[in-house]
């Protein structure tokens, strides 16, 4: 018998290229490298567990399809025929768009987090290989970033099919979705990493984002609040989520606020992912 | 088989060193300003009790872990600038294991190459090397969460050789496996250290230190309180043989006195007495001539607990 052996064979290295897999000093893996090689790890994982996601994925914001912009939506269009002139449908279905980012946001960045913090290690076997807390940090939010496109194409294109949409403009709605997905992705992720349990999840479910969903502009224009209330819409990142989406939608782009939604998303993600890092180090690298 | 190839080194060309390395926790010291070099090809042993603080420097020489103060060296380079770059060439084995349970034995190895920078291809070949080793090539397809200990634990050694690493670090690499697990895990170590890896392990067995180690130090409270191969530690702080007496007593410190000035020394545990002797049967035929009857009387060789014993006045596994 051919006695097992732990060191590298010659077969499967490539000619040329001294390879990594070979004792001694190694070329140092390029920036987009370190992330993708994480990437891949959260790819390998989904490819297992897609089909339990893909249900709730599409079903939970169908419903809300379903129930407002069917069922209330005909009300609201019988009785004041629509919102601002537009039937009900086109008028909710892209602030849900934006809406259901923030529920696979808070789905992709609490307990999944923590598991890889403090259940399975996850990240601390990363951290063990050449990769640092940046790249880790990297690999998963391109990750999140990913799993917000599949959830929100699939979404577009169910809600495409009940005429949600007034326009092929609507295909804008996608990028401008993963960034709001994003702007509460980097927070949420350094918030789960000072956690020790599950208590702080329950908090941001029943204090943060159930009021968000309700009163960003999702399901009615914010304008129907007393004009003091407003400006908590405006420092939300949802709002600015579900106005650039619907501006998209409807073709009403007016370029200084939508230009002021995206800017604010894009804080969102940057200070996110800046408190990240900051709470990823003290966390994983004691 | 290529290993020997990789450099031109000599035999005692030291892969890691440590110089006053320190980690503190707040107000806690872990560890205090310990100083150590390994060699290439050696296996090196920290053994001490749980919170001597031989995981917080395992940590800080796998580079997951800054160095509060003291100087710590691996190839020569310092983790605090070339973490990577060192990472690249270590291999570890964590305390827990860190593999993910909802994928397949093969995927985590698939996955953890990855991120060592090995192509697809280089990480299958390697992958199939390593479960053969591992022995788990007729598991490859399985999910691991069902896997015994042993297996989970072997995964993760071949795990952290899919980057072929000069220096294996082990942290308590058979803790809560079985005897006979632990005796398989061994014999793979053995064949590791026998290909060229450095291996630095912890360990809080006595045995597991004697078996593998070539050379180590026995840590306390942060500090190393001794430092040598197992048998030059247990020749230096211990006589040949000790004499275990048992007695029918509560508590075995009131009938130590009767056994005073046989052997060198004597210590108490709360259940039995030990007698350290060079010739533990002639100690034995003291003990009896003097009248003197014990439950029960055993001579054995000294170890390495005896030499923990002696150093700290504590036992290893309490």
């Amino acid at each position: 018998m051919a006695m097992a052996t732990p060191l590298p064979s010659d077969a499967g290295t490539d000619a040329g290229v001294r390879s990594r897999a070979r004792p001694g000093p190694r070329q140092p893996l390029s920036t987009a490298e370190r992330m993708l090689a994480v990437f891949s790890y959260f790819l390998t994982v989904y490819r297992r567990t897609w089909r339990g996601s893909i249900i709730g994925r599409f079903l939970s914001p169908l419903f809300f399809l379903l129930a407002m912009g069917v069922g209330l939506g005909s009300l609201v269009n019988d009785r004041v025929g629509g919102v601002d002139g537009l039937p009900y449908l086109q008028f909710v279905v892209p602030a849900i768009v934006a809406t259901q980012t923030m529920w696979v946001a808070m789905g992709e960045s609490t307990y999944q987090v923590l598991g890889y913090i403090k259940w399975n290690m996850g990240y601390h076997a990363m951290l063990a290989s050449p990769m640092s807390v940046r790249d880790v940090l990297r690999g998963h939010f391109l990750a999140v970033a990913a799993h917000l496109t599949t959830a929100t194409t699939i979404f577009m294109g169910v809600a495409a099919l009940f005429g949600g949409f007034r326009s092929v403009a609507a295909v804008f709605c996608l990028p401008i979705a993963i960034l709001t997905g994003l702007a509460f992705t980097t927070p949420i992720f350094a918030f789960t990493a000072r956690q020790e349990g599950d208590d702080g999840f329950n908090i941001l479910f029943r204090w943060v984002v159930t009021p968000l969903m309700l009163f960003s502009g999702t399901f009615f224009p914010v304008e129907q609040f007393p004009g003091w209330m407003q400006p908590i819409a405006w420092v939300t990142p949802l709002w600015h989520g579900v106005e650039a989406c619907r501006d998209v939608a409807t073709g009403a782009v007016a370029l200084g606020p939508f230009v002021g939604h995206v800017a604010v998303l894009a804080v969102y993600v940057a200070v996110g992912w800046w408190l990240a890092e900051r709470s990823f180090a003290a966390r994983l690298v004691p | 088989m290529v290993l020997g190839s990789v450099a031109t080194v000599t035999e005692d060309e030291t892969l890691l060193s440590a110089t006053g390395l320190t980690k503190t926790f707040g107000d806690f010291t872990a560890v205090d300003g310990i100083d150590f070099a390994v060699r290439k090809g050696e296996c090196f042993g920290f053994l001490g009790p749980n919170g001597a603080g031989k995981s917080s420097t395992m940590r800080m020489v796998g580079c997951v872990s800054p160095v509060t103060s003291g100087e710590l060296r691996l190839f020569g380079l310092d983790p605090a600038r070339h973490g990577p770059a060192i990472r690249a060439r270590l291999g570890s084995c964590p305390q827990r294991d860190t593999l993910d349970e909802e994928l397949t034995v093969e995927e985590n190895l698939w996955v953890y190459g990855r991120y060592f920078g090995l192509s697809r291809k280089e990480v299958r070949t390697r992958a199939a090397e390593l479960l053969d080793f591992a022995q788990l090539t007729d598991r490859a397809g399985d999910k691991v969460e069902p896997l015994s200990g042993g297996m989970k634990r072997r995964l993760t050694i071949a795990r952290s050789l899919i980057n072929s690493p000069e220096i294996l670090l082990l942290d308590e690499p058979t803790t809560g496996l079985d005897p006979q697990a632990r005796h398989v895990l061994w014999d793979r170590l053995f064949r590791l250290k026998r290909s060229g890896v450095t291996l630095v392990l912890t360990t809080h067995y006595m045995d597991e230190a004697e078996q593998l180690c070539d050379r180590l130090v026995v840590m306390d409270h942060g500090r190393i309180v001794a430092e040598g191969s197992p048998r030059s530690l247990i020749d230096e702080y211990s006589t040949r043989e000790v004499l275990e007496l048992r007695f029918d007593a509560e508590d075995h410190q009131d009938v130590a006195e009767q056994v005073t000035g046989i052997g060198e020394r004597v210590e108490v545990l709360p259940d039995r007495l030990l007698v350290y002797a060079d010739d533990g049967d002639q100690a034995a035929a003291v003990v009896h001539s003097r009248g003197i009857e014990p439950l029960s009387a055993l001579v054995r060789r000294a170890t390495l607990e005896d030499v923990f014993l002696h150093l700290t006045g504590r036992t290893l596994v309490d």
